[in-house]
C-alpha cells in the first residue's frame, strides 16, 4: 500500500514544493503565517517559517485588499496564492474576482494577465449554516476568464493545486472541508501536476454516466457500488475541473451508455449541472435512452440542524434514485 | 530635479508639466469636440480642471512605476505616457488600440508605460495598486505605485482595506485622491463624514497631504515627498488634491446638480493658462516656446485622431481569444 497522507497533508506539501520550485510563489490569507498557527486548519504551516515573512504573510481580515494585492501581484509577474479561509467569504471580494481578476486579461487585449489562484474550503456537515458551507461554483463557472478547480482526493487535490499554481490564468480552488481530515494515497511526487480541463474516470461502468466533482465523487461510488450488486454498470466521472470542463470525456462517455446523471452538492437550481445536463442533451439527443437527471441540494440556504443538513446534502440514496430513474 | 534652496523643480521639469497639462487639456477639447460632431460616439468622461495633479505626480515617476487609475482617467495616462495613437485607436474601439478595442475608454492598459489598470468600479484602484506595489517591495525592484481615485471613491470599503494593508505592510504606494467636489452628482460634504479626505490617512497612521491639485508647484511638491517616500521604504502616503471638473460626471451630463457661479469661478480659474502665464511671466518661457509645445501636441492629436479613425476594427474572433491564455474554441 502507498504511503497513506490526509487532504490537509497533500495542500501543505504541494504548497511547499511549489514555493521551493520558484521564488515567484507567494502565499497571504488570513492566519496563514506560522506566528498565527499556519492556518486556522494548519494548511500553511511551516510556509512562512521555511519562505520568509516577505512571501508568506497573513493578513488582515480584508477580503477585497487580499485579492487586490493578489491580482496586482500576478499582474507584476508574481503567481499568488491568496487564501480565502472559507469560500463564502470571498462574495465579499466579488468585485476583484469577477471584475477584475477574471476579465483583465480580455480587457486589457492580452496585455496583462492575472496567474492567481486563489485557494477556499467550503462544505456542509460540520452545522456552521448558511453562511460558512456553500458551494458557490457556478458563480465563478458563470463569470468568463476564470478556471474553477476542485480535487476528490490527497492526490488529486495536490496535482490539481500544482497545476493551478503553475497556470497562467487566475484559478478558483476549491477544497472540501470535511475532507481535509480523510486520508487517501499520497502522490508520487508532490510537484506532481493534474492537467486542467481534463477529467477522470472515477469508476468504469457501461449502463449509466454519473458526472461529478469534489465531495460528490465518493457519493456517487458509494452509489454505483449499490447499483453493481443489481447487476447495473455505473460509470463515475470526476471532472476535477468545472471550468475549461472535459465535453470530450463526458461526450463520449454518455454517447456509450446513452444515460446520464449529474450530481453536485452546490444549490441544484441553476446550478453546474444544468449546463453540462444541457449540453449532454444538445449534443447527444438522438443518443439517449432517458432524459439527463440532475441532483443537488434544495434551494435553501445550508441548514444548521442536524437532521436538516444531512437531508440538505445529497447523499448515495438520491444519487441512486436518480440513476434509477435513467433506467426505468 | 528641484532647487535645494526654494524647493522648486527645475525648468525643464516645469515645462515638462506644462508640456503634459497642454496635451490633457487639448486631447479633451478635441474629445469633446468628436462627441458634439458625432463622429465617435463613446462613453467618456471628462478629466477637464484636473490637468496639474497627474501632470505633476508623473513628473516624479520613472516609465517603469505603475500607475492603477478609474474611468476618469485619461488625464492620468497621457500624463504617464500612454502614446496617443494606440490610446484614440482604443477610444475608438479599434483593432490597433492598446487593447486591441476589447477595453475602451474606461479601461486603458499599457503596461510599456506603466499604466497597468484602468477601472471603471469605484475603489477598486486602490487594491490592486497594493499588490503592485507588494510585487515590487517582494522583489527589490525600487518601483512605486501611484493609485487614483476621486474624493467618492474614500467611502467604499476597498478604500479602508486597501490603505489599512498599505499601512501594515508599508508597501511603495502613493493613493492620489482626485477631490474634484462631486462623486456623480453627489455633492463631496453630502456624501462624506469628514471635511478633507486626508484625514482618513490617520486612522491608517500613514501621512495625509491636503493640498490644492490645481497649484503645480505645490502639487509637485505633495507628490515629490509622497513618492520618495514610498521608493526609500518608508511606506504609503494619502494625497488629497484639491481640484474641480469643469464638464459633469459623463459627457452629456447637463448639470443641473451644480451650483453655476461655483462652475463658473471654477473654469475662470482654469489651471492651465494660468500655469502658462506664469511661466512666461517668471521668464521659465516665452509665448513662442509653449506656442511650440501646444502646437505640436495639436499636430499629433489630431493625427491620432484621424489614424483611429481610420484603423479596422477587430475581427470577431477575438472574442475567443485573450479570455484565457489559450483561445477558445468558438461556440
Amino acid at each position: 500500500m502507498s504511503k497513506q497522507i490526509t487532504t490537509l497533508q497533500a495542500i501543505n506539501e504541494a504548497m511547499h514544493h511549489a514555493m521551493a520550485a520558484d521564488p515567484t510563489v507567494m502565499l497571504f490569507g488570513e492566519d496563514v503565517a506560522d506566528p498565527e498557527e499556519g492556518g486556522v486548519n494548519g494548511a500553511s504551516k511551516g510556509l512562512s517559517t521555511k519562505f520568509g515573512d516577505l512571501r508568506v504573510r497573513s493578513t488582515p481580515i480584508s477580503e477585497q485588499a487580499i485579492i487586490g494585492a493578489a491580482i496586482g501581484a500576478a499582474m507584476a509577474g508574481m503567481r499568488p496564492v491568496a487564501e480565502i479561509m472559507l469560500m463564502n467569504f470571498m462574495t465579499v471580494a466579488m468585485d476583484m474576482i469577477t471584475n477584475h481578476a477574471a476579465k483583465l486579461r480580455f480587457m486589457s487585449g492580452g496585455q496583462t494577465a492575472v496567474p492567481l489562484t486563489i485557494r477556499c474550503t467550503t462544505g456542509a456537515g460540520f452545522g456552521t449554516a448558511g453562511q460558512h458551507s456553500d458551494f458557490l461554483e457556478a458563480w465563478f463557472a458563470h463569470t468568463a476568464g476564470l478556471k474553477v478547480v476542485t480535487g476528490a482526493s490527497p492526490a488529486e487535490v495536490s496535482g490539481l493545486l500544482n497545476s493551478c499554481i503553475f497556470d497562467d490564468d487566475p484559478c478558483i480552488f476549491i477544497e472540501n472541508l470535511p475532507a481535509y481530515w480523510q486520508k487517501g494515497d499520497a502522490p508520487t511526487d508532490p510537484g506532481a501536476r493534474i492537467p486542467l480541463g481534463v477529467a477522470r474516470i472515477a469508476r468504469p461502468g457501461d449502463d449509466v454516466t454519473v458526472i461529478t466533482y469534489g465531495p460528490q465523487v465518493a457519493v456517487a461510488q458509494a452509489a454505483a457500488e449499490t447499483m453493481a450488486a443489481e447487476g447495473v454498470g455505473v460509470q463515475v466521472i470526476d471532472l476535477r475541473t468545472i471550468v475549461p470542463w472535459d465535453r470530450e470525456t463526458v461526450l463520449n462517455a454518455v454517447a456509450k451508455t446513452g444515460r446520464a446523471v449529474v450530481t453536485h452538492e452546490a444549490v441544484k437550481a441553476f446550478g453546474v449541472g444544468a449546463e453540462i445536463s444541457s449540453v449532454i442533451h444538445e449534443e447527444l439527443f438522438s443518443d439517449l435512452k432517458a432524459a439527463v437527471q440532475r441532483v443537488g441540494a434544495p434551494s435553501c440556504a445550508v441548514p444548521y440542524s442536524n437532521p436538516l443538513e444531512k437531508a440538505f446534502v445529497p447523499d448515495a440514496d438520491k444519487v441512486l434514485a436518480a440513476i434509477r430513474k435513467t433506467l426505468n | 530635479m528641484t532647487d535645494s534652496t526654494t524647493g522648486q523643480p527645475d525648468k525643464a521639469v516645469l515645462i515638462d508639466m506644462y508640456s503634459k497639462m497642454s496635451l490633457i487639456k487639448q486631447n479633451d477639447e478635441h474629445a469633446r469636440k468628436l462627441l458634439m460632431s458625432g463622429r465617435l460616439p463613446m462613453i467618456y468622461y471628462s478629466p477637464r480642471g484636473q490637468e496639474v495633479i497627474p501632470s505633476a505626480v508623473s513628473v516624479n515617476l520613472n516609465q517603469d512605476d505603475y500607475i492603477c487609475t478609474i474611468y476618469r482617467g485619461t488625464h492620468d495616462m497621457l500624463a504617464k505616457g500612454v502614446p496617443l495613437d494606440a490610446l484614440w485607436a482604443e477610444l475608438a474601439g479599434r483593432a490597433t488600440g492598446t487593447c486591441k478595442g476589447k477595453g475602451g475608454p474606461m479601461h486603458i492598459t499599457h503596461p510599456e508605460s506603466g499604466c497597468m489598470i484602468t477601472t471603471g468600479i469605484v475603489g477598486s484602484s486602490m487594491p490592486i495598486a497594493n499588490g503592485l506595489a507588494l510585487a515590487s517591495q517582494v522583489k527589490g525592484d525600487g518601483k512605486v505605485t501611484v493609485a487614483y481615485f476621486g474624493d467618492a471613491a474614500s467611502n467604499i470599503g476597498a478604500f479602508h482595506e486597501a490603505l489599512n494593508m498599505a499601512s501594515v505592510w508599508k508597501l511603495p504606494v502613493v493613493f492620489v485622491c482626485q477631490n474634484n467636489r462631486f462623486g456623480e452628482h453627489t455633492r463631496f460634504e453630502k456624501a462624506t463624514a469628514v471635511g478633507k479626505v486626508s484625514d482618513r490617512a490617520a486612522s491608517y497612521s500613514m501621512p495625509g497631504i491636503h493640498v490644492d491639485g490645481n497649484d503645480p508647484l505645490a502639487m509637485h511638491a505633495a507628490a515629490k515627498e509622497a513618492i520618495d517616500r514610498a521608493r526609500n521604504g518608508g511606506g504609503p502616503t494619502l494625497i488629497e488634491a484639491m481640484t474641480f471638473r469643469f464638464y459633469g460626471h459623463v459627457f452629456g451630463d447637463a448639470d443641473g446638480y451644480m451650483d453655476k457661479a461655483e462652475k463658473e469661478a471654477a473654469m475662470a480659474a482654469d489651471p492651465v493658462p494660468r500655469y502658462r502665464q506664469w511661466l512666461i511671466d517668471q521668464g521659465h518661457a516665452s509665448e513662442a516656446d509653449l506656442g511650440a509645445i501646444d502646437a505640436g501636441h495639436e499636430v499629433n492629436i489630431k493625427s491620432a485622431i484621424d489614424k483611429a479613425l481610420d484603423a479596422p476594427w477587430p475581427d470577431v474572433s477575438e472574442l475567443y481569444k485573450d479570455v484565457f491564455i489559450n483561445d477558445l474554441a468558438a461556440v
